[in-house]
């Protein structure tokens, strides 16, 4: 992989920071009157999603990471992988739990997720921002109810809970924004 | 279009104090057959022979002027730095830069902060020694402590990876390739070694300054901080037996916004700086700078007493209006220019 120097600094360039693959977020040249320039980059580390402040001296060169947004349809769970398959090409690839994290319960059969890979090797799964799931269990709401206040917890098919509107009933289709977990609307059908 | 508006009603206001203050306007050559031989500024050139470089300030020519019995003067220029590109730079910004005969560093600083009064919305500056800053925000006395401790520092503010890139950056580019990997600390004391530790160790309190200490200072008033080390004295005077320089600079909000000195007036000591920068420049594998002649037989024929500072005018606007980026005061941006 190539290496970079601090005057390649984007947003969005992903590099090699302790052995981990990161994502360049912002990235500030500053020059002090008296002395060497050095670069701010604020850097989230991809794998374990954290995020850091690291000060690098301008000129210095940084290795690239070998990462790759690739989009691809989510197929099925086999109970340890999560399979996901190239639409174009039907090549598949399996992501483990540790790439798929939270995010389980967002995949939707034949959904488009797109999937982080370093060295070919899936590291991120990121879900569609909006997903269509069907309510499993939800207390029956009261009639009359429209908008209702608070709202009530629903179970959906893949297993996640959202608060959703009292007049919202089980069997039905809701949109759910998947970086926030909030409800959006029910499905249009 | 409002923010140039602002700027000239900014620009106009600084020259009317001035003008009330007896400090006469002048307007010296952009391009020069010399360049500053400091480390860390890199001149733009014609291509041309004879090589002209633009002018990174008009600190010699202004000097000239003095040495040749100008009095009081001040100018608003041009002034251009190869790759200095970012939310806080311009590779061309404009300068302000003034000189007072007779001024102590104190009384120029007390001018400069009357100027911030009229231009800034507020009414005082803070004022501190960059010393007590470092005692106070990094626990580390910046002269005096070993180089050890200053390393220590930058362990603790998670900047070792820094220290190290600097450390690494001077090891591999400052020595011939067979030189044995001995760390800084343990070479002989020969004159190099010296010069070497002032690098690596001003380095490291620069980057200390700019990441430990400047977000905790300068936040609702400007802060003039005075006496830096005496490794980066630049032009500035240094007193007998002192471990400081009588240099000044002024930080607002994390922007560093002006930089002062009593002027260094003694043309030997001068020279002996400038051949000084030229061999920081050899450790740091960059071209040697000729020195300006013209400059040094002006501090031979005599350069009053004084004290002078440049302030960047970009960035003073950008704080009187409140904008993040030099790029909302100025007509053309350098990506657009």
């Amino acid at each position: 992989m190539a290496n970079f120097s601090t005057n390649e600094f984007k947003a969005g360039l992903k590099i090699m920071l302790d052995g981990e693959p990161c994502n360049i977020l912002e990235n500030e040249y500053v020059k002090p009157g008296k002395g060497q320039a050095f670069n701010r980059v604020k850097i989230r580390k991809l794998i374990s999603g954290k995020t850091l402040e690291k000060t690098f001296r301008s000129g210095e060169s940084v290795e690239g990471a070998d990462v790759l947004d690739t989009d691809l349809a989510y197929l099925y769970n086999d109970g340890e992988f999560w399979h996901f398959m190239n639409n174009e090409t039907f090549e598949q690839i399996a992501a483990d739990a540790k790439a798929v994290g939270e995010n389980a319960k967002w995949l939707v059969e034949n959904d488009v997720c797109t999937l982080t890979l370093f060295n070919g090797s899936p590291i991120v799964v990121t879900p569609p921002n909006f997903v269509e799931i069907e309510i499993v269990e939800t207390d029956p709401g009261l009639k009359g109810d429209t908008a209702g206040t608070g709202g009530k917890p629903a179970t959906l098919a893949t297993g996640a809970v959202v608060r959703v509107p009292l007049f919202v009933q089980t069997g039905e289709v809701v949109k759910v924004d998947t970086r926030s977990g909030e409800y959006a609307s029910r499905a249009q059908k | 279009m409002q923010s140039l508006r602002a700027r000239a009603a900014i620009i106009s206001n600084i020259r009317h104090f001035f003008e009330t203050r007896d400090v006469l306007e002048v307007d010296t050559p952009s391009l020069s057959q010399y360049s500053v031989t400091d480390p860390y500024l890199q001149p733009i050139h014609t291509q041309n022979k004879p090589k002209r470089y633009l002018q990174t300030s008009p600190e010699y020519a202004m000097k000239r002027l003095l040495a040749a019995g100008s009095g009081d003067i001040y100018q608003i220029c041009k002034a251009f730095r190869e790759d200095e590109v970012g939310r806080q730079h311009n590779p061309e910004f404009t300068l302000l830069e003034w000189y007072r005969v007779g001024f102590s560093m104190q009384m120029l600083i007390d001018e400069v902060k009357a100027l911030l009064a009229m231009v800034l919305p507020v009414q005082t500056c803070d004022q501190r020694t960059y010393c007590s800053l470092f005692v106070e925000y990094c626990n580390l006395e910046p002269v005096l402590s070993s180089i050890e401790e200053v390393e220590y520092c930058c362990i603790q503010n998670e900047l070792d990876d820094y220290a190290k890139s600097i450390k690494d950056s001077l090891l591999h580019d400052g020595f011939p390739k067979n030189a044995n990997n001995k760390t800084i600390h343990e070479l002989s004391d020969d004159k190099r070694q010296v010069l070497l530790q002032d690098i690596y160790r001003d380095s490291l309190l620069n980057v200390l300054f700019s990441q430990v200490i400047e977000p905790h200072i300068g936040k609702s008033i400007p802060i003039v901080v005075t006496h830096f080390p005496k490794s980066q004295a630049a032009l500035a005077t240094i007193d007998d037996n002192s471990d400081y320089a009588n240099r000044f600079e002024v930080y607002f909000k994390s922007i560093e916004l002006a930089n002062g000195f009593n002027e260094l007036t003694c043309a030997t000591t001068q020279a002996q700086r400038f051949k000084q920068d030229n061999l920081k420049r050899n450790i740091l594998k960059l071209p040697e700078v000729e020195i300006d002649t013209n400059f040094l037989t002006a501090l031979n024929n005599g350069l009053p007493a004084c004290s002078g500072v440049a302030l960047g005018i970009d960035r003073l606007v950008m704080l009187a209006l409140d904008k993040e980026s030099i790029s909302e005061v100025i007509s053309f941006n350098y990506d657009n220019c």
